[in-house]
């Protein structure tokens, strides 16, 4: 493994990779090895000695981190200013214990909760630096809010895993933490009637900054006997409970409205976040599905037909499916969400389902020709992080 | 003077063939070849230059969308795509031996869901239509750049279009979810749809603020939100640029996030005060308006927050509005702004780069010894939370030198903004204006790489050639300049 320490080792890793034409890896600390397709090379180059924090403007709501710092090292950062990553990346249980990196996450594009009210890390990356498959040190975006000067390639590199090039160091927006959180809950909804009251409690004036639905199986995990359907607040404490109070009277339709305080919230959510809830055996797969909310439920009664478990975050919009990561079960998971118009990805699953076409969503072919210009754009020589998303 | 390629004498000398050609494409209303009805297409908000097209097309679908494409790019005639023509850039700045595809036509609204909360529109209905079309119903659509009323959601996607709401709600990007573009060779791609995470290169992240360099989009999915039950103004002046600046990082270091915070500086405050009578203190060097939303008593409750945390900074004046009546005379001053510059010059440069917030008493102090050196009088307006600045340079435009010097003078004001760590331009875009700026922002090896991008959509860069990219041999042809217009 090549894990140069500053930017200069990866242009140089980079440049003679280019040179031989020999393919690299490209990772953090590899905790998301198991996303999408898998990659086999004979050298690796990490990012993962490429640390620190070289600029943090609290009142700019600004920071920046070299790719390699861990996640939770930027958020202990952020916390002692009382800020937090606004998009609320998750650290999903089934990736074990291995920490994550800045640079992962961005790469990889994985919100939390939160994503349903305040953006995606795509909305929250500002600028970039990155070494290029041509071996050249570029920047994009900046250390300011708001730009629009030349085309956006913080945009491109984030969810491009490694294969236009590897960032040496993002500039993030970052948000003050909220003083509380509270929860309204609600218990024994099926997945239908749950996104109803979901999409009430979203399209209700409170600013809902999560939304989610964990039937029966999930629930159990956390400790709940029957389903639950949640919605939360962030903000000032009064106005968390003023407006958990008017949430609870949008839901009372719906049945008897539980609250929760800020400790349990934080706890619930953090679960929600990180894809707790979903209780994995050994060699279950695990999907993650882009939706439009209303069209959540019946990818979740489609899954349970085919013997998975799942749950609902974002409105509905966000469905986290596990179980046994057979091809049939795939394929109706690939069909069913091409029918409701969304997307897929999976986070853990055997070799034979990273291997297919459809591992992750196929391009109509005037899409996939502009992406092959576009990834060799950036690499000519295809030694990143080559096949990751797609095999050709 | 900002140069643009020679036109191609190929395509001129085929005036004829591209017009008959565009004719039996589209109905005839939707062809424009003569003369005198091409002359409101040949400028935009930069009015400051002109050019006759080659011939405007206004296409009804998607489908005529690409089959305009597709002929452009068989027959190598460049095309300029125009919303409302409002870019305040020259980003639809025609060429001579190009086709304005005006987007104006497509203005229907498709589909509104307010369960999922998203609404598909055509790429000519206007910002601010959007918005009309929902509030009825408690929605909206948060991006509300100032030319809101006209500006296309088309332009908007070109431009990657802010407004004063962007701290809390985000620009453009962040509230599009699903794009149809056209490519220059005519394919119609779906970008996104009505679902948040795509799978894959962010598409539409590369295509929103390119400035039609890769495509033109044609039907847009956008986010609706609910609106907040209220919204409610103060106004808080001070005796100097640093101690406003000081107080705004001390509201955001508080841990709130105001909707809106904006700045205005002595020359902004007295010509708009002027203007609209909104009761601003003539006494202050800088004054803030600041925006909460929320319940009555949750803007009471942050409202009194503000302005105990403004109390510490020796205010001159505070002023909290008691009802909606009272929000709107303080906004009405600063959204009367260009109005007001318009009445005390002939003409004024809005300018737009983005600077950290914490240089802003250095940067204005800096913009005042430029505006000395040039004779020329400037008004700073500044949204204050996210760091974009407006400097409005007075000039006019019938004295050429006084063109030429405010030209100058702006051009020295987005070199500063990039000396001190911000940008050229924060919402405005690059377009021609900004054109030959962009190697004090980046390095030639950074604009090569986005001139591959770039490329990789459009090989014979045919898509609102000269924009964007300073000019370069290989992706545009010898440039020659343009004049002002007389």
């Amino acid at each position: 493994m090549i894990a140069p320490s500053d930017e200069a080792g990866l242009v140089a890793a980079i440049e003679a990779a280019a040179a031989a034409r020999t393919p690299l890896t490209i990772e953090g600390l590899g905790s998301k090895a198991g996303f999408a397709r898998p990659v086999q090379t004979a050298e690796t180059l990490s990012t993962r000695n490429l640390t620190g924090i070289p600029l943090h403007a609290p009142q700019e709501l600004i920071v920046s981190a070299r790719a390699g710092t861990t996640l939770a090292a930027l958020e202990a950062k952020l916390a002692e200013a009382g800020q937090h990553l606004i998009a609320e990346p998750p650290h999903y249980a089934f990736l074990g214990a291995e920490a994550q990196t800045v640079g992962g996450i961005i790469a990889t594009n994985l919100s939390g909760p939160r994503r349903i009210a305040w953006g995606a890390m795509r909305d929250h990356v500002m600028g970039i630096r990155a070494v290029t498959g041509r071996a050249e040190v570029i920047r994009s975006g900046g250390r300011v809010l708001k730009n629009v000067t030349g085309l956006d390639l913080c945009k491109l590199f984030t969810g491009s895993y490694g294969t236009l090039g590897v960032m040496s160091e993002v500039t993030l927006k970052v948000l003050p933490a909220p003083e509380a959180t509270g929860t309204v809950l609600l218990a024994g909804l099926d997945a239908a009637t749950a996104v109803k009251a979901l999409s009430a409690a979203l399209g209700s004036p409170f600013s809902v900054t999560g939304a989610a639905h964990l039937p029966q199986a999930a629930a159990a995990a956390l400790g709940h006997a029957r389903s639950i359907t949640i919605a939360r607040i962030e903000d000032f404490t009064d106005s968390v409970h003023y407006r958990i109070g008017r949430l609870a009277g949008i839901w009372s339709g719906f049945g008897a409205v539980e609250q929760l305080d800020t400790t349990a919230s934080l706890a619930l959510w953090r679960a929600v976040r990180d894809a707790a809830p979903l209780a994995l055996r050994d060699g279950d797969a695990v999907w993650r599905v882009s939706v439009q909310p209303s069209a959540g439920p019946a990818i979740l009664d489609m899954a349970r037909g085919a013997g998975l478990d799942g749950y609902l975050d974002w409105g509905g919009g966000l469905v986290f499916l596990s179980g046994p990561g057979g091809e049939t079960a795939h394929a109706a998971i690939a069909a069913a969400t091409r029918r409701a118009g969304g997307e897929w990805w999976l986070l853990r699953a055997p070799d034979a389902l990273r291997h297919r076409p459809d591992a992750l969503p196929p391009e109509p072919e005037a899409m996939a020709a502009i992406r092959r210009r576009v990834a060799a754009a950036f690499d000519p020589a295809g030694i990143l992080n080559p096949g990751r998303l797609h095999a050709a | 003077m900002i140069a643009l390629p020679q036109p191609k004498t190929d395509v001129l000398d085929r005036r004829d063939a591209v017009h008959e050609g565009l004719r039996a494409l589209l109905p005839a209303r939707a062809v424009i070849t003569d003369p005198s009805r091409l002359k409101p297409y040949e400028t935009d908000g930069l009015s400051a230059y002109r050019q006759m097209p080659l011939a405007v097309v206004l296409p009804e679908s998607t489908e005529q969308v690409a089959a305009v494409l597709r002929f452009c790019h068989q027959n190598g005639v460049r095309v300029v795509p125009r919303g409302a023509g409002t870019s305040l850039a020259g980003g639809a700045l025609p060429l001579a031996d190009a086709v304005v595809v005006g987007m104006m036509r497509m203005n229907r609204i498709l589909d509104v869901n307010y369960a999922d909360r998203y609404a598909v529109v055509q790429a000519g209905v206007t910002n601010l239509g959007i918005t009309k079309a929902v509030e009825a119903d408690g929605f909206f659509y948060a991006p509300d750049p100032s030319s809101q009323l006209a500006c296309m959601i088309g332009g908007n996607i070109g431009m990657n279009s802010g407004g004063a709401h962007c701290l809390k709600y985000g620009v453009t990007a962040n509230n599009v979810l699903g794009i149809k573009l056209v490519t220059i060779e005519g394919e119609i791609l779906e970008l996104g749809g009505a679902h948040l995470d795509t799978a894959g290169y962010d598409w539409m992240g590369i295509v929103i603020g390119s400035e039609g360099q890769l495509g033109i989009a044609t039907e847009i999915t956008v986010r609706l939100l609910r609106a907040p039950e209220g919204t409610r103004a103060m106004l808080a002046a001070f005796k100097s640029n640093e101690i406003a600046g000081r107080c705004v990082d001390a509201i955001i270091g508080s841990g709130i996030i105001p909707v809106a915070l904006e700045f205005m500086d002595r020359p902004a405050i007295h010509a708009c005060e002027a203007f609209a009578k909104a009761g601003y203190p003539l006494d202050a060097e800088a004054m803030l308006i600041i925006e909460v939303e929320g319940s009555v008593e949750e803007q009471d409750s942050l409202l009194g927050r503000i302005k105990e945390i403004c109390g510490r900074f020796d205010p001159i004046s505070l002023k909290v509005s008691q009802s909606a009546e009272e929000s709107a005379a303080i906004w009405k001053g600063r959204k009367g702004a260009f109005g007001a510059i318009g009445r005390i010059s002939p003409d004024y440069l809005c300018m737009d780069g983005t600077i950290p917030t914490s240089t802003l008493p250095e940067v204005l102090r800096r913009i005042g010894e430029m505006s000395e050196q040039y004779g020329l009088g400037v008004a700073n307006i500044f949204h204050a939370g996210d760091g974009n600045l407006h400097p409005l340079i007075m000039f006019d435009a019938n004295n050429p030198e006084s063109m030429h010097k405010a030209e100058a003078f702006g051009a020295d004001i987005l070199k500063l903004c990039v000396e001190v760590g911000g940008c050229l331009t924060g919402e405005h875009g690059v377009g021609v204006e900004k054109r030959d700026l962009m190697s004090v922002q980046f390095t030639e090896t950074e604009l090569d790489q986005q001139r591959r991008v770039k490329t990789a959509f459009d090989a014979g860069w045919l898509l609102n050639t000269a924009k964007v990219f300073p000019l370069k041999p290989g992706t545009d042809t010898t440039p020659a300049p343009i004049p002002h217009a007389a």
